[in-house]
């Protein structure tokens, strides 16, 4: 109790201890790199998200001094004026106009060197991607993104490719309620809003998968509403889009009577009702409900980031989605027989 | 007839307009509400402290994570400062009342169904679960089909006509009542800030106001100002929220200024430094408060010339709270300082509140903030500003003013084990977050996944926020400690500054026997100093020496016509139900009207 009581009544004591500490958290907080916090802003891989860091770092500097400056003065003032038993009044000042004024001045000459590299900034992050920029689609749907891309007619979901070093045009839009799309590695947050096409764009300067995440408060699922970012060589990323564009699993495939048994309950349990497919009568439509599923077999997780892509984890979600992710939008029709389960996960999982 | 004032008994409460009553009342429901919000934070620390846990279903976290703002804001700061505005404003500027002490109880019952209203909705699984800034269109019937939105409409909706009603009435007992000699320019500095509080809730409440009323008729009715299927924007539901939203900020944050500003320099023993700058400071920071809602909304793609703009504007507010941090540490600056409970909580606000301001500017560099907003980064900021800030500055003018309200001291003791705990505990809950937003952690999720470097931090909010817990055990158990203990503090325990100072501990009905005549800023500092010698101790007189207004049933009536009003539309709009509250309110309103307030 003694201890805890001098503790208490000496804070000076406890300040030497606590200052070092916090101190301690913040450094260990700045350390690691982009294999401990695969989704950090501290850590950019494309041009966008580069200007912000080092935008974002400038202002980390200023405030930084500005802190230890404005701290220490205080913590001295509380040490040094600290009232004795018996002392005098002391002088009773009211203020001190020239002070005011140097200490208003201040400040503002501090955010003008903050200011002028943020307009900059601004206007660098609003211009419009060039001409040879590659267009995407980004459509926001509770609890998924959809991604299109015109210039070569592919719809995919939840895992956007795209080339390393070009440009991606991005015209963001939702189906429902306001989502954002937020690549924290590559750029910032832009919100998706129904009605409204928003413009944002980033340039990979690395390959790799990164991750992405819906930032807007957007209902029940919010939390699981993420995705990929798969960034290629351009020739890796010309060979993915020749896959997409060929329909066709190898002959093999199709000649296998699990893989016809999928094709079959695909459309006798009702998938057809919201997903388009390759090779199915919904093979071309778009605006569906759910997620396009031609190709699903070679993105690299289900169900809006959250499960790697294996057989065991689609078997998972095609037995009951809402026990995987609650409230899910995806309703079965009915409950799926295991047999049709093994034949829609080999099914799906053939068209790569 | 002023045996008329019972004070004893559930109906002199109910019935009480003596705005030190009505001050209490708001304060024991304001801080009950705190706790409940405090207990939602814990379940939602709970939820987090690892990846992956299912503690909570995402519907639940939805519905905690939505209460736990809007009660934190609406029910817990809000009226806690109202407590102050209540108790403390009548006495600082030598005033018996407020002026419409009848109004003054209306304004409390009504917060206090607003109040209810939102948490019962916890009792019909139907809490709020949109958020507190409740963004269209996932507010509308479509995607939030349940009651729950309906609750949250509804109970902003009274808790805005009670803080109307207010600040009408404080806005006219701060012009009006003031003592003799008290010009604006003596006005106690928590008065001031008060008063820039109530204008601005003035003039910002009638925005969000409209906003409730278009989102009612689209629940309600069908209509569809923000929905876009039937040719509404939903981004018109955000620039309404905001240009009411930021504002709100600073009425969250103007009492607390107040309260430090008043605590530095009685513990101090020196006047403010720089009082006109103090209040001219408190005066720029409300209006500029009115020109930087969008930068809430930079990452909605307002273009490039929005985004200067607002984040210029916002910026320059740094200069004015600079003003008022500097001239705070200008206060204790050449003090003898007394370190005691209170001036430990208004020196943990400034350091706090630095934090806070700091990383405010963070924000309002546009393009960083595209990576911030909505992160966990703006989590720990505003947590640095309405718990570093008003929080610290609320539980500092609780330690100071207690004695002046219930006539007890708090222990010494206890309260700095209060302070060293909520210390401790709020910076290992909150300063860990400004990493995990950095690291790309976003906000409002109930679980996240492992692997992203996301655990640590976690883990180390949740045992801060349990710390906070413990620190506020430490608080109550010194209210019961000293609750048990004789009401024997004396009228002036700090050396106080200001007039409320100079009256019995608690004030007798009437506050002051005499009214006060103001001859100088610091009037009760003044005096003293005049006499030249310790003041006596002041004397009680009789109870009936003073006419006081009478108490009345007639607010608590037109409060319950109000809440039957709001439960026939949560009701599925039943008429009947509706007419019945509508008929309640007029007969409160033609009650009270003819009702002498004197007898």
């Amino acid at each position: 109790m003694n201890v805890l009581k001098s503790a208490v009544l000496r804070p000076m004591r406890l300040l030497r201890v606590a200052l070092p500490a916090l101190l301690l958290v913040a450094l260990a907080g700045c350390l690691g790199d982009s294999a401990t916090y695969p989704q950090s802003t501290l850590f950019p891989k494309g041009d966008f998200a580069k200007m912000v860091d080092e935008l974002f770092m400038t202002t980390v500097w200023w405030a930084l001094a500005v802190f230890i400056l404005v701290e220490g003065v205080l913590v001295y003032a509380i040490w040094k004026f600290r009232g004795r038993p018996g002392e005098a009044e002391p002088t009773q000042t009211h203020g001190n106009t020239m002070l005011e004024i140097v200490w208003t001045i201040i400040p503002a000459a501090i955010l003008a060197f903050i200011a002028v590299p943020t307009v900059r900034t601004i206007w660098r992050t609003s211009e419009a991607p060039g001409r040879d920029a590659l267009v995407v689609e980004v459509i926001g749907h509770q609890w998924w993104f959809e991604f299109r891309y015109p210039e070569y007619g592919i719809v995919t979901a939840n895992e956007l490719r795209v080339p390393l070093g070009r440009t991606i045009d991005l015209r963001l839009t939702t189906k429902d309620v306001i989502h954002s799309f937020w690549v924290p590695q590559f750029a910032g947050k832009r919100d998706m809003i129904a009605r409204h096409t928003n413009h944002f764009w980033f340039t990979a300067a690395d390959t790799g998968v990164f991750t992405g995440q819906c930032a807007e408060f957007c209902g029940t699922q919010h939390a699981r509403m993420s995705f990929h970012v798969v960034s290629q060589d351009s020739a890796g990323f010309a060979a993915w889009v020749a896959g997409q564009k060929s329909p066709l699993v190898d002959s093999t495939m199709s000649r296998d009577s699990l893989y016809q048994a999928g094709k079959t309950a695909f459309m006798a349990a009702g998938c057809i009702g919201c997903h388009a497919m390759a090779g199915q009568p919904t093979g071309n439509l778009v605006d569906l409900v759910g997620p396009n599923l031609s190709h699903v077999g070679g993105r690299h997780f289900l169900v809006a980031g959250m499960l790697p892509n294996t057989d065991d984890n689609l078997a998972r979600w095609l037995r009951d989605p809402n026990a995987v992710k609650e409230g899910s939008l995806m309703k079965l029709p009915r409950p799926l027989t295991e047999g049709e389960i093994t034949a829609l996960v080999h099914y799906l999982r053939a068209h790569r | 007839m002023s045996t008329a004032h019972e004070t004893t008994g559930i109906k002199s409460w109910l019935t009480t307009v003596d705005h030190k009553r009505i001050g209490i009342l708001y304060g024991g429901s304001a801080f009950l509400f705190f706790l409940i919000g405090g207990c939602e934070a814990l379940l939602i620390r709970w939820q987090l402290r690892a990846p992956e846990q299912n503690f909570l279903t995402p519907e639940m976290y939805n519905q905690l994570f939505t209460m736990h703002g809007t009660s934190m804001i609406f029910l817990g700061i809000m009226p806690l400062s109202a407590m102050f505005f209540n108790y403390i404003i009548p006495l600082q500027i030598g005033a018996r009342d407020v002026a419409f002490p009848r109004l003054n109880a209306f304004s409390f019952w009504t917060f206090l169904v607003g109040g209810l209203l939102l948490n019962v909705s916890f009792l019909f699984n139907a809490a709020p679960n949109a958020g507190w800034f409740g963004y269209a269109n996932l507010t509308s019937k479509q995607y939030s089909p349940g009651l729950n939105t309906d609750f949250w409409v509804s109970g902003l909706q009274i808790l805005g006509i009670a803080s109307l009603a207010a600040a009408v009435n404080f806005t006219v007992t701060i012009l009006n009542l003031r003592a003799k000699g008290m010009g604006m320019l003596r006005l106690p500095v928590f008065t001031w800030m008060s008063l820039i509080t109530q204008i601005l809730l003035l003039l910002s409440f009638p925005i969000i106001t409209v906003a409730l009323v278009m989102l009612m008729y689209d629940r309600f009715f069908g209509s569809s100002f923000f929905s876009p299927g039937g040719g509404g924007d939903p981004l018109l539901w955000q620039h309404l929220f905001w240009l009411f939203g930021h504002p709100e900020v600073y009425i969250l944050i103007m009492p607390a200024f107040g309260i430090i500003s008043e605590i530095l320099p009685v513990f101090s023993r020196k006047p403010l430094f720089g009082y006109t700058a103090m209040v001219f400071s408190g005066c720029f920071i409300a209006f500029l408060g009115f020109g930087v809602w969008s930068h809430h909304m930079f990452a909605v793609g307002m273009g490039p010339v929005a985004d200067s703009v607002f984040a210029l504007m916002t910026m320059l507010i740094a200069v004015p709270t600079g003003v008022k941090v500097f001239n705070w540490i200008g206060t204790v600056w050449g003090g003898s300082l007394q370190m005691k409970t209170p001036m430990y909580f208004a020196l943990g606000f400034i350091a706090m509140f630095i934090i806070g301001g700091l990383s405010g500017v963070m924000h309002a560099v546009a393009p960083a903030d595209l990576q911030q907003t909505d992160s966990y980064f703006v989590v720990a900021h505003f947590h640095y500003v309405m718990f570093g800030g008003s929080i610290f500055s609320l539980v500092a003018g609780a330690y100071y003013w207690w004695p002046k309200m219930f006539g007890r001291m708090l222990s010494e003791t206890l309260g700095k084990v209060h302070f060293w705990l909520m210390m401790i505990g709020f910076n290992l809950t909150f300063f860990p977050m400004h990493f995990l937003g950095l690291h790309g952690m976003p906000r409002r999720v109930y679980t996240y996944a492992d692997g992203l470097g996301f655990n640590l931090s976690n883990l180390a909010a949740t045992v801060g926020a349990f710390i906070i817990a413990a620190s506020f055990a430490v608080f109550l158990w010194n209210i019961i400690k000293t609750w048990r203990g004789p009401a024997n503090a004396p009228a002036d325990p700090w050396n106080g500054a200001t007039l409320e100072w100079s009256i019995p501990s608690p004030p007798q009905h009437f506050n002051f026997a005499e009214l006060p005549v103001v001859e100088a800023r610091d009037a009760w500092w003044h005096e003293k100093r005049k006499r030249g010698a310790p003041m006596p101790e002041p004397k009680h007189v009789a109870e009936d020496a003073v006419h006081m207004p009478n108490p009345s049933w007639w607010p608590l009536v037109t409060s319950t016509g109000i809440a039957i009003f709001f439960v026939g539309l949560l009701l599925g709009v039943s008429l009947p139900v509706i007419l019945l509250g509508g008929a309640t309110v007029l007969v409160g309103i033609y009650g009270w009207a003819f009702e002498p307030a004197f007898s």
